[in-house]
This record gives structure tokens, sequence and C-alpha cells, in this order.
């Protein structure tokens, strides 16, 4: 463009010239790291001298107790909280596909469907839908859930699972580029043909970082279980470590519990981070 | 009776994108072995002509047929009559998640139900051809640009078309591997394959073509052998058109 003739405004140089600082600006930062160092150093001191480290261990960290929670702490509570979580986030999953590709659907009562059910169970606490299945009996008479607790429990986690499982499915579908389906077409593949051997294997890679993350949240909700009234063989993490709090009246085991969580969720962080790293390789 | 003698044959071809129509009426026919390079300014309609002959786009009236078959008639098997023609495309558009190999075997295996070991040797073969059988175990993303528009071509062949279609297959390429991509299609043009080729490489299109067409606002302005429509253009849009690409640091603004 060889046009000169608009002339933009002149703006002033930066307004007045600053005035004399002080502090240079290095001075000032070293200024305010040295005082937030006094104050990290000034609260580990009150934490320490104020909290009654004895009794905090006695009540939190006793090895007699922890003891007691060998071995059912790994043989049923964390085996019964695996069962209940790693089978509500399969069928979430597969559901929430399911509801993903309702809602891109070209048939439009499958797409309100879809939203319909979205929009209620992705807005319904987790600890309702338990007492729903709760009640379920009462509701339906000699209707029973397939697969006794477990099958309440996972049913429960499911419902939880598959409407977030569902949105978070069809931004993965919806963030596969068109040229993709455009191309698998034009080799003469059907519209589904397409989808699974194209379109959902790449969609299912976008999403792995967000359904780890719901993989965790199935794992925490699986807690709710207790809800359903579990006990004996059934319990899980959290009734497990609730129910031998109460008897030996000590917190010890919820301490062991809770590391127990971790145990699982840490490594699957890293997990998750190390195969998202080499689906990039082939992007 | 349709005539079966030609590999495309389009009459009256309307395309509306909402109110806005790219195509205002196209009559074409390209005859088996022909190589037609479509040119054009962008914006004039060429590419949704080329998406219309395998129907990526559905055109809004008129009628496409590929070796005698009305791809527009409503009981069209359209899944089958795309398997007799290959597309490339601008952004090369490879499986990001598969290997070369599996990029270039799995139509076969899914759609002509090829077998694994029959399948992987007309892979390895069409790689061959444009030669990258040393690549068949990389994943597109560690490959060129030019590198990955020639998978593509051997994906599309693999398939064993009558007839290719490409969509800018070189405008996505940085310049230096432009070459090797139009090398291909050049050998693949000397083997006598019918192509239909939307270019911006006027070279291309005046040693290779066996017509060209240009196009300019949704219709045919001028049709024939490469030495009169790049050579002696007839009609002033073409030569305005010709100067602006031929000579674009002179190009009056």
């Amino acid at each position: 463009m060889t046009d000169q003739s608009t002339a933009t405004e002149p703006s002033g140089p930066g307004g007045p010239p600053p005035a004399r600082a002080r502090f240079s600006p290095r001075k000032r930062q070293q200024i305010s790291r040295a005082v937030q160092y006094v104050v990290l150093v000034v609260a580990a001191i009150a934490v320490v001298l104020f909290v009654d480290w004895a009794s905090l261990a006695q009540n939190f960290a006793k090895p007699e107790v922890a003891r007691e929670t060998l071995p059912e702490l790994f043989t049923i509570a964390l085996k019964n909280t695996l069962i209940y979580s790693i089978g509500g986030f399969v069928f979430a999953f597969l559901i929430g596909l399911v509801l993903a590709l309702m809602r891109l659907s070209s048939v439009r009562p499958y797409r309100w469907l879809s939203l319909a059910y979205i929009e209620v169970f992705r807005g319904l606490p987790a600890l309702l839908i338990f007492l729903m299945i709760l009640f379920l009996p009462l509701a339906l008479p000699g209707f029973e859930v397939p697969g006794g607790l477990y099958g309440q429990g996972i049913l429960g986690l499911t419902i939880v699972g598959s409407a977030y499982m569902a949105e978070t499915l069809r931004a993965g579908l919806q963030a596969v580029p068109k040229g993709q389906m455009e191309a698998a077409r034009s080799l003469g593949m059907s519209y589904s043909r397409a989808m699974i051997t194209i379109i959902i294997p790449q969609a299912v890679r976008i999403v792995i970082p967000p359904t780890t993350n719901q993989f965790v949240s199935l794992l925490k909700d699986s807690s709710l279980v207790l809800f359903l009234g579990v006990s004996g063989e059934y319990v899980e993490l959290t009734k497990f470590g609730n129910d031998l709090a109460s008897t030996y009246a000590n917190a010890t085991p919820i301490l062991v519990v809770g590391v127990t969580y971790l145990l699982v969720t840490i490594p699957l962080g890293y997990l998750a981070a190390r195969l998202e790293k080499r689906q990039g390789k082939g992007r | 009776m349709t005539p079966v003698n030609h590999a495309v044959e389009i009459r009256d071809l309307h395309k509306h994108f909402g109110r806005l129509e790219v195509l205002k009426g196209i009559d074409f026919t390209v005859e088996p072995g022909q190589v037609v390079c479509v040119i054009g300014p962008s914006g004039s309609g060429k590419s949704t002509l080329l998406r219309c002959v395998n129907l990526l786009e559905q055109p809004t009236a008129g009628k496409v047929f590929v070796e005698g078959v009305e791809l527009t008639h409503v009981d069209v098997d359209i899944d089958a009559a795309r398997r007799r023609v290959g597309m490339v495309f601008q952004q090369f558009n490879l499986f990001p998640h598969m290997t070369v190999l599996e990029n270039v075997t799995i139509a076969q295996r899914r759609v002509l139900k090829r077998g694994k070991t029959e399948s992987e040797r007309i892979a390895r073969d069409n790689l061959d051809r444009v030669g990258l059988s040393e690549k068949a175990d990389s994943y597109p993303a560690q490959l060129s640009g030019g590198q990955q528009q020639r998978v593509a071509i051997a994906r599309a062949l693999a398939m064993s078309p009558s007839l290719m279609l490409f969509d800018e297959p070189t405008s996505a390429l940085d310049p230096e591997l432009v070459g090797d991509v139009l090398t291909v299609m050049r050998k693949l043009a000397e083997e006598g394959m019918t192509m239909l080729v939307v270019t911006h490489e006027m070279a291309f299109a005046r040693d290779v073509a066996d017509r060209v067409v240009f196009m300019d606002g949704g219709v045919i302005v001028e049709d024939g052998p490469p030495d009169q429509v790049i050579g002696a253009p007839q009609h002033e849009r073409t030569k305005s058109f010709l100067r602006r690409v031929l000579d674009p640091t002179h190009t009056d603004v």
C-alpha cells in the first residue's frame, strides 16, 4: 500500500519522565523477596511452637492403629474403591461416547435426549444420585440393579461420570480437524466407518488429560457408596477408614486412607502425562 | 441413457452457500486419460467445483457423472463411487495417529477388504512410486510437508482410482518442496492417469495439462489447450488474472 495520507495522531512520548524512585527496581525486588522469606520462617516457627505434636501424632499417626488397618486396607478397601471407580469410569466412558455421538447426530430427537441427560445429571450433586439409587427399589418394585452392591455403586458413578464424559468427548470429537473426515470419506469410508477408525481414536487422544481428571474425581466420588449402606466385604476406602476410626476412637485410619488415595492418584497423573507426551509425537 | 465415455461429466452445476452463489451453472467434461488444470482467482469456485466431483460438497442443482455413474442421484452408493475417485487435499489430511504404512493400507483393508499382505504390498508399491518407501514406519508429523503430500498421493493411489482430484496440492508447501510433489504428479500424468487439478502452478499447467480451464466468479470463462488459455487468452478477465500471477511484481494496485 502506498497510501500515506492517513498520518496517525502523534501520541505523546510516553507521559512525563518518572520521578526518581527512592529504591531502584532491583533493590525493591530484593527487599520484597526478603520480606517473603521472613513471613515464611515466622509462620513455620509459629506452627512448630503452637501445635501439640505429641497429641497430633497420638491422634493421627499412631503406629499401632495404623498396623490394624492391614491387610484389609489393600485387600478389601482399596480393591473395592478401584472396582467401583474403574467400573464406573468404563461405563461412564462408553455411555458418554454414545451421548456425545448423539449430541452430534443429524437426528434432532437424539440431540435433545442427549442434551437433556447431560443438563440433568451434570447439575445434580453426586450424593443425590446415590440416594436416588438407594430408593430405586421403592420406585420400581421388583427392579434390582444387576451386580448387587457393586452394581449399585458402579451405576451411581456411571451416572455421575457419563454426563461429564459426554461433554468432554464431544469437545474432543469436534477438535478433530474437518479434513480428517473428508479424507476418510474421500477414500470411500462410510460415515460410521470413518468415525470408528479415524475420528474417535484421535478424539480419545485429545481428551486424555481431562479424562484423567474425571477418573480422579470418580475415584473420590466412590466414597459416596457408603450411603448405599455397604458393609463387610463391600466397603471402600473412606467407609473403611471411618469405621476403624470409630472403633479405635483415633483418626489414624483416616490419614492412612488419605495416603492410600494419593498412592493411586499421583502415579495416575504421571501416567497421563506420559501418555499425553507419547500421543503428542504422532501429531 | 448416460454416456459412459466421459471420465467426468458435469451438467449445469450450481452451488449455493446460504445466499452466496459459488457455482453459477458449470458444464464441463473430462475424458479418460486427460489432465485438466483448473485455474482462477481465489473465490472463483474452482475448489468447490472439484469437491462437487466426489460430492464432498453437495451441489445445489445440476448433475455430476463419474464414469457414467450419476453421483447426484438420490439413491447412489456414494461410498462405492468415491472408491474410484482419489482426492489429494491442500492440507494433506494424513491420519496423524497412524504410521505412513497404516495411512496407505487402512482404507484398502477396511473399504476394499484387501488382506494384510496384499494391502501392504500395494502400499509399498505406491510409496515407492512417490519415492518414500523408506518412510513407511514414520508418523506424518515426522515428515516434511512435501513428503506428507506425496504420502497422501500414495494413499489415494493405493485404492486404484480411475480419476485423481488435486485441490491446490502445493499451496501449503514451502517453495523448495513444491517440485517433489509436482514431479510425482507429472509422472502420474505420463502414466495416463485421468487428473483434475486445481492449481496456481502455471508452469505445471502449461507443461503437463491437456486442457486448462479458467474460472472466475463461479463460471468457466475459458476452456482449451494450455497454449491457448495461458499462452493466448481471449478474455480480458483471463488476461488480467494471468498478468497478476505470472508477473506479480508489476501488478497495478
